[in-house]
């Protein structure tokens, strides 16, 4: 089961060209022209459409804080420049501290995330235990309950355990919402892997944690970047949780500040500032995406069509 | 389940007599339950502690008067009983259900054409994929703040653009009125979330065997009929799964109305969980906030609850 969860979807366009030319007739092909014309400009147009916020705010973000706050604002930067990048480093703390708190929070979550996974993925797949079945299902059940609704508790508890207004914190709890999932790929990764590869080391006298560490875990390495991938996707993009959760200025991460900004907590809103500060939120996620997307797609196909 | 593990032995847990053995070293792998508890251990302790434990803690908050400095005083069905004269959460309750609904309705319609373009067997369909899915990795406040800047009245490209159409001579307002606030945040979530919606349809697409097309085509069927007798049959779990996620989703929304709307205009565009969110933080009313959380955790549990069901009645 692992393999197929961890198995990229092709893409169409790749597998399909092949059965779709050879289907076509000559009858057919001067239709197709045309229609493959009308295919791309609406296509295009469609593209254009969804890509627009993103290069029109990377783009203001490049204009000269004068011409950001132009009023009408210009279609594209007269001049380029990178002060909006640098004015966003006199806010409240300076861009920095909130740049390191977002990356410290995805870190944690995603080390978190992962060795909680992978160990409990390998114990669902390799042994049997009073309340296996109970844990498992309790993990799943986290997915039916609105997020939203157990952070208020989430709150006291983490009072409670001394972890309020702390990063460590916050990243438990977005490890909490990210182990359903997590659990459930890696306990399939690991069902996939046959035991026999690991009972020669076993019977060799190595550990279980050894059998894990050297003979399985290498090969359930995709689905480890998958679980990886999305714990940081979520965290670094995490808005409501760090809201609750974290108090005073210097906790704040990323996202958090960027809404102060917008509210004018830190003076008249300056949108050059702003955007240049939504383009240091976006460029990591997209970045990251655009290098491991064959196994994003693989969780999301795999993942959330299975669970 | 892999057919190693002992079958029955996860469901009793008991130890068991040794059962005929043909490889010496599988019973040692599969029944040392200490072991496997040890594995176990660090989520069992996160499922424990920040979940089972906050669930029960949210129940005891709902029947309390817990302020959030200061003791808390048990306060009966209180928190429950004032519900009705709530107006921020009714009022809340009808939004977030008008939102949901048309949220679902433009995704789910535009979906299926950008997957019919990502699914096409034409070069440059991948492109237009990807172009489509890219936000879905921006986070959802960063998204709001990217439209919260492009409808500023001062220096938002939208409105030189509403102008340079003709649509208004001065200013548009995108966030003005309560329409146009919804409308706005409406296409903020459209562009934001289908692209998740269009891979998983294509992926769905893609595994309509397609020697059923062939075979329909030969007997004459228009594509038309293909896609109601073919198409729609296969995708049919696909769609359920993505109408649960896509409501469920909807009615949690909370950080594109928090950050480009603040729930205005007039607390127009108070959703659920913003009402829970103010009544909690803004109030200082924890427990009536848990009551809240209550109701709808089992709102969304009847939900999930209704369509699962429907989704397997229809299966059968």
């Amino acid at each position: 089961m692992g393999p197929t969860v961890v198995t990229p979807a092709r893409p169409a366009a790749t597998d399909a060209p092949v059965p779709g030319r050879r289907r076509r007739s000559g009858r057919v092909r001067a239709a197709s022209a045309t229609g493959t014309g009308v295919f791309h400009l609406l296509s295009a147009t469609a593209a254009l459409l969804f890509l627009a916020p993103l290069v029109h705010t990377a783009l203001n973000s490049l204009k000269t804080p004068e011409e950001a706050s132009a009023q009408p604002p210009t279609w594209f930067p007269r001049s380029l420049s990178l002060a909006n990048y640098g004015r966003l480093t006199t806010f409240g703390e300076g861009i920095g501290t909130y740049l390191v708190n977002s990356l410290v929070l995805s870190a944690l979550s995603v080390l978190f995330t992962v060795v909680a996974s992978v160990l409990a993925g390998y114990g669902f797949a390799r042994f049997t235990f009073r309340g296996r079945g109970l844990l498992f299902g309790t993990t799943l059940l986290i997915l039916m309950v609105p997020y939203a609704s157990l952070l208020l508790p989430l709150y006291i508890v983490l009072g409670w355990l001394g972890l309020q207004n702390t990063v460590v914190g916050v990243a438990l709890v977005l490890t909490m919402f990210q182990l359903p999932f997590g659990v459930f790929l890696m306990r399939n990764s690991f069902e996939s892997v046959p035991r026999e590869i690991e009972e020669a080391a076993l019977v060799d006298g190595a550990t279980s944690l050894r059998a894990l560490r050297y003979v399985s875990l290498p090969l359930v390495a995709p689905g480890v970047a998958t679980v990886a991938l999305f714990s940081f996707i979520a965290s670094w993009n995490e808005f409501l949780a760090p809201l609750i959760f974290l108090t005073g200025g210097d906790r704040y991460t990323l996202p958090i500040m960027l809404t102060f900004l917008r509210s004018g907590a830190y003076g008249a809103v300056d949108y050059g500032a702003l955007q240049a500060g939504v383009v240091l939120a976006v460029l990591p996620t997209l970045v990251v995406y655009l290098l491991l997307q064959r196994y994003y797609v693989a969780g999301l196909t795999g993942g959330a069509l299975r669970g | 389940m892999s057919t190693a593990t002992a079958p029955g032995a996860a469901a009793t847990g008991a130890p068991r007599a040794p059962a005929p053995r043909r490889r010496p070293g599988h019973g040692s792998l599969t029944r040392r339950p200490a072991t496997g508890w040890l594995f176990v251990l660090p989520a069992a302790l996160i499922v424990v502690v920040l979940f089972l434990l906050p669930l029960g803690v949210l129940l005891v908050m709902s029947f309390t008067d817990w302020p959030l400095l200061g003791a808390p005083e048990p306060a009966g069905l209180e928190n429950y009983a004032s519900i009705p004269d709530d107006d921020l959460f009714v009022g809340a309750i009808g939004f977030t259900l008008l939102y949901t609904a048309l949220a679902t309705a433009l995704i789910f319609g535009i979906s299926f054409v950008l997957a019919a373009v990502s699914a096409s067997p034409r070069r440059g369909a991948a492109f237009y994929r990807t172009a489509f899915f890219l936000p879905y990795v921006v986070g959802t406040a960063a998204a709001a703040l990217i439209w919260y800047a492009a409808v500023n009245p001062r220096t938002g490209v939208m409105e030189r653009l509403a102008r340079a159409v003709g649509l208004t001579d001065g200013s548009f307002g995108f966030l003005a009125t309560p329409d146009k606030a919804l409308w706005t945040t409406l296409s903020l979530v459209v562009w934001k979330f289908i692209g998740f919606q269009v891979v998983v349809l294509v992926v769905g697409l893609q595994s309509v065997p397609g020697e059923l097309y062939e075979a329909a085509r030969m007997d004459g069927a228009s594509s038309l009929q293909r896609l109601r007798w073919i198409t729609l049959p296969f995708l049919r779990p696909t769609l359920a799964l993505l109408l649960v996620l896509s409501v469920t989703g909807s009615l949690l929304a909370f950080d594109q109305f928090y950050v480009l709307t603040g729930g205005g205009p007039d607390r127009s565009t108070v959703t659920l969980v913003f009402a829970i969110y103010q009544t909690a933080f803004t109030s200082f009313d924890l427990g009536r906030a848990a009551a809240l959380s209550v109701v709808l955790l089992l709102a969304l549990v009847a939900v999930n609850g209704l369509q699962l069901l429907a989704l397997r009645h229809r299966e059968d």
